[in-house]
């Protein structure tokens, strides 16, 4: 089954076509890379998927719902967690208030105003944070603000607010930029303990290495066309790819 | 207690502390000494803490909590004494429906107006809501003087309705009262060559206070108040988590606007008077500045900033030449006559050179307001290292 | 017909002021990315710099006129500038009469030295600071100002007079073809209309034809590539400030004969500026000046008999409602660029 189907989308800055007709589908529990050199199209392509860009034309289906016009808290609802290239995250919050946020969105929908519940008192909410700051091993440091944490805890923790909304569908845009090797793959273990969920995935990566560890799958986009889709052991032999992506460099 | 944890339990029985024993809190100089022009325990001047005092919560509400800097919030204040007095007029001089009304018309010309405003963020937020609260002012001076009588004021007169009450033969406007209690009633009590006053209208003012104060607490902890902190902080981020915003926003608007709408009837409730200068967009001003005073998004801020400007005001603003005199009359001739030439600068009407010094200052080296300087003085003291410095704002996003 | 040349011209010089003010408040947001409340104090200042100079034109001392007598039948004391004393009658009066643009020599060095150390003493730390902290600092330096003014010239407006040349009305009535006296107009607005043209003018071929002017506009649009290009761009935008103060100040000098001066004018100007520059788009200069004359014109036309009569009250409000509106409609005002001030 499906869960992300993409019809003819096309998306244009100016006279700069950044998306030209792409064509574009997630099986249901897969693990999906899009690769492709810089200035490929894929940040753009990946904006139009959670509703902060709206593409020119083309559908972008999730399910049997069309997310094409939704507002990004609405696509959010509807099971679609994104993690961001630069951690977005609640800088001036804690880490438990970041983790807390996300779980109140998915438990409690778009609003719910309680102006007189007390925080302190709503244990699953908590628990549930405390859990997933457990799992990706920050729960030492629940009350420090977020802001204050290095660049790889931000995303190991931006990676948790993900997660503790136990989505359908997963974007990861470059889960590992700008990582040291060690945290590299640190990370990579952890979103291959996602995988385990049963949670989709959609990353978008330069490093080669993560895209073999994490891929079953691989798309490969090039000046806003899609030039080769399949399993990362094909995609490493096709010549098109070599040529548009690595200048016929061997991996 | 009260559903409040330990620590907010403690604060707000200091806040309670601080309000019941104001009057002698305020009066620490003797009536016949020098120093006696610093008193503040008198009626009048308590009751403009703690209305204030709401009016500052209120605001923080917002501000703090979502770093929208409204800067019309008198208009709220306007509209509540307006709507306050008018109830005085047609129905009673009983306070209870005018305060309740200033609320609700103050919360409904809010909500009118947040919707609107609501639609922009950041500056423009600001300036729309400062259009909003000039046109009020303005349209209260000129054309809607049959309800606000302009520039005179609206005030009570012998001709009112009054339908709920008795018919009044005295021939002199009957006084504003809480079921019978005068507002201006209340006892002096001398002891020694202190005086102390205690008036109703101010413990009265005083009770609304620390409910505002309390309502404001359990915000601060509420799942709502996080997610307002959370829009400060980063309000892509909100949608990107599932949350729509602006309830979140639209609600924090309107019950900041209700406070203001109190604080507005309660002026009313204890000098029947409402004016349109209440609005104008100096006293949006002077709201921010008691915020960021005592400091922004704090819980005690907003109360100790209200007091800090209320009392500076009405302290320097009746300074003269003479008592300047008085005060530096110790000093050697040469020196007292310069200084007392500019300090004036700072004391009567000069006292906005003092404010207007205040803020500079405030904003410049204490961005956290007075609550970070205690911190700061009290870290400093005890030689503690700090462990949670405060937060840089979250940078913006990059795509 | 002439009813509405007269509108139109009514508006001009309010909407020169409106449109010198955002002017200066728009090359600050551009540059600076700084909102600056205190603006409307440096108009002011300006104004207040023409009211100096004519106090000193004419400081007089008294001398005894042994020709004419006062009702005692002593001889007359009488005030002499020594102005006049020292370059005879005629040129005296005449630098006198002419001691409001004459202000603008010594408001240019003047505006431009406040300009930079404002710039330097206190804008340059509120760069990183969020704009909330940027409108309250300003604010307060605006309330400093005028209390400072408020203190040396007290509360009161001082008139100034336009020089005698200017004094009177011109009939435009005559000029277009309408009835005699149809359409009045003050000569000194005319000069004001004309002033504000040139200063305008004067800026954008600043901005347009030199290299500064180059460097500044590629600052404002892309502060930190211009920034890699090894341009130091900090400095260009210390005297960017320093132009848009002496803009500010000219603007309050030649007002004075319009509105007698006194200390709190900036602030009623500021906030109209604000909603000016929010209408014209926030960073876009064209669309300041633009919004400046339309909404002046809007104004006046507000505050016609006829309009009142139909709609009460909306020459008070008339600026306000636009502001919301366009707001509302182009969330970016009429001409302005995506992304600024936009967080």
């Amino acid at each position: 089954m499906k869960i992300l189907t993409v019809e003819g989308v096309n998306k244009s800055f100016g006279g700069l076509k950044a998306l030209n007709n792409v064509n574009f589908s997630v099986e249901q529990g897969a693990k999906h890379a899009i690769i492709g050199p810089n200035g490929a199209g894929k940040s753009t392509f990946l904006n139009c998927m959670i509703g902060r860009l709206a593409p020119d034309t083309g559908t972008v289906m999730f399910g049997d719902i069309s997310l094409t016009g939704m507002k990004p808290y609405e696509i959010n609802q509807v099971g679609v967690s994104r993690v961001f290239q630069t951690p977005e995250i609640f800088g001036d919050l804690t880490l438990l208030e970041n983790v807390m946020i996300p779980s109140l969105a998915k438990r409690d929908g778009e609003y719910a105003l309680h102006p007189f519940k007390r925080m302190e008192h709503d244990a699953e909410i908590r628990d549930k944070a405390m859990h997933m700051l457990e799992d990706v091993n920050l729960e030492n440091k629940r009350d420090m603000t977020a802001s204050s944490l290095s660049r790889g805890d931000k995303r190991r923790l931006e990676l948790a607010m993900c997660l503790s909304q136990d989505p359908k569908l997963l974007l990861l845009d470059e889960p590992t930029a700008g990582m040291s090797r060690a945290d590299t793959n640190k990370t990579i273990d952890l979103l291959k303990r996602i995988g385990d969920r049963g949670i989709t995935k959609v990353v978008i990566e330069h490093d080669m290495h993560v895209v073999f560890s994490l891929a079953d799958k691989v798309t490969v986009l090039a000046q806003g066309t899609i030039i080769a889709e399949g399993k990362p052991e094909d995609i490493k032999g096709d010549p098109r790819v070599q040529e548009a992506y690595l200048g016929g460099a061997h991996l | 207690m009260l559903g409040l944890n330990k620590k907010d339990t403690g604060l707000f029985l200091f806040v309670l502390a601080l309000i019941v024993f104001a009057p002698f809190i305020l009066n620490p100089f003797p009536e016949s000494s020098d120093l006696a022009r610093f008193n503040a325990g008198y009626p009048d001047l308590m009751q403009r803490f703690v209305i204030f005092g709401i009016f500052a919560i209120g605001f923080n509400i917002l501000f703090g909590l979502t770093g929208y800097l409204s800067f019309g919030h008198a208009a709220f204040l306007g509209v509540g004494s307006y709507a306050g007095v008018w109830m005085m007029k047609l129905l009673t001089v009983n306070i209870v429906p005018a305060l309740i009304a200033a609320i609700v018309v103050a919360g409904i010309f809010s909500l009118v107006i947040g919707y609107i405003c609501l639609r922009r963020s950041g500056i423009y937020f600001s300036i729309l809501t400062l259009a909003f609260a000039q046109m009020s002012f303005a349209l209260a001076y000129s054309v809607l003087t049959p309800i606000t009588a302009g520039e005179t004021g609206l005030q009570l007169s012998l001709a009112d309705p009054r339908i709920l009450e008795a018919a009044n033969a005295s021939g002199t406007i009957p006084a504003a009262n809480f079921f019978g209690l005068e507002m201006r009633s209340g006892f002096d009590w001398a002891v020694g060559d202190w005086v102390f006053t205690f008036n109703f209208g101010y413990y009265l003012c005083a009770v609304f206070m620390l409910i505002a104060f309390y309502i404001s607490i359990r915000i601060f902890r509420s799942p709502f108040g996080m997610m307002l902190r959370a829009v400060k902080s980063n309000q892509q981020r909100m949608g990107y988590t599932g949350l729509n915003s602006k309830p979140y926003m639209l609600a924090a608007f309107v019950i900041s606007g209700m406070y203001a709408g109190l604080a507005g009837g309660l002026m009313v409730a204890v000098d029947p008077l409402a004016g349109a200068d209440r609005m104008f967009w100096t006293a949006s001003g002077e709201v921010v500045l008691m915020t960021i005073l005592g400091g922004v998004g704090t819980l005690l801020g907003p109360v100790l900033g209200a007091g800090m400007i209320k009392y500076f005001e009405n302290i320097f603003s009746r300074l003269n030449e003479s008592d300047l005199n008085a005060l530096f009359g110790f000093l050697p001739d040469f020196i007292q006559a310069p200084l007392v030439t500019v300090a004036q600068m700072f004391v009567g009407d000069g006292w906005l050179m003092t404010l207007g010094l205040m803020f500079m200052l405030i904003v410049i080296f204490l961005p956290g307001g007075l609550l970070e300087g205690v911190q700061r003085l009290g870290a400093l003291v005890s030689r503690k290292k700090k462990t949670n410095e405060p937060s840089q704002p979250a940078a913006a996003p990059a795509e | 017909m002439d009813a509405i040349i007269l509108q139109i011209l009514n508006g001009l010089d309010k909407g020169s002021a409106y449109a010198l003010i955002a002017l200066g408040l728009t090359l600050i947001f551009g540059t600076l990315g700084v909102v600056n409340f205190a603006h409307g104090a440096l108009f002011m200042l300006g104004a207040f710099c023409a009211v100096t100079l004519n106090a000193l034109f004419t400081l007089s001392h008294q001398v005894i006129d042994p020709s004419r007598t006062d009702f005692l039948g002593n001889p007359l004391r009488v005030e002499i500038p020594y102005l006049v004393e020292w370059f005879g009658e005629a040129t005296g009066n005449a630098i006198i009469d002419w001691s409001v643009p004459l202000s603008i020599l010594i408001a240019i060095p003047v505006m431009a030295a406040i300009g930079l150390a404002m710039e330097r003493g206190l804008i340059k730390h509120f760069y990183k600071r969020p704009h909330a902290d940027q409108i309250l600092v300003t604010f307060g330096l605006a309330i400093v100002l005028q209390q400072v003014v408020k203190y040396f010239y007290g509360a009161n407006p001082i008139p100034m007079p336009a020089p005698d040349a200017f004094v009177g009305t011109y009939d435009f009535g005559v000029l277009l073809g309408f009835d005699p006296f149809s359409i009045m107009y003050p000569y000194w607005r005319l000069v004001y209309f004309l002033f504000s043209l040139v200063i305008i003018a004067a800026v954008f071929a600043f901005l347009r034809y030199t290299t500064f002017g180059m460097v500044v506009r590629a600052g404002m649009a892309d502060r930190e590539t211009v920034g890699l290009l090894g341009i130091n761009i900090g400095r260009r935008f210390t005297i960017m400030f320093a132009i848009a103060a002496i803009v500010a100040g000219l603007a309050g000098v030649m007002y004075t004969p319009i509105v007698a001066p006194n200390y709190n004018m900036g602030m009623n100007f500021l906030v109209l500026s604000f909603v000016v520059v929010v209408v014209g788009g926030m960073g876009s200069l064209p669309g300041a000046v633009l919004a400046g004359f339309m909404l002046g014109i809007l104004e006046s036309f507000a505050s016609m008999a006829a309009v009142i009569d139909i709609v009460p009250g909306i020459n008070q409000v008339i600026i306000y409602l636009v502001a919301i509106v366009v707001l509302l409609v182009r969330p970016r005002g009429l001409m302005g660029r995506k992304g600024v001030m936009e967080d």
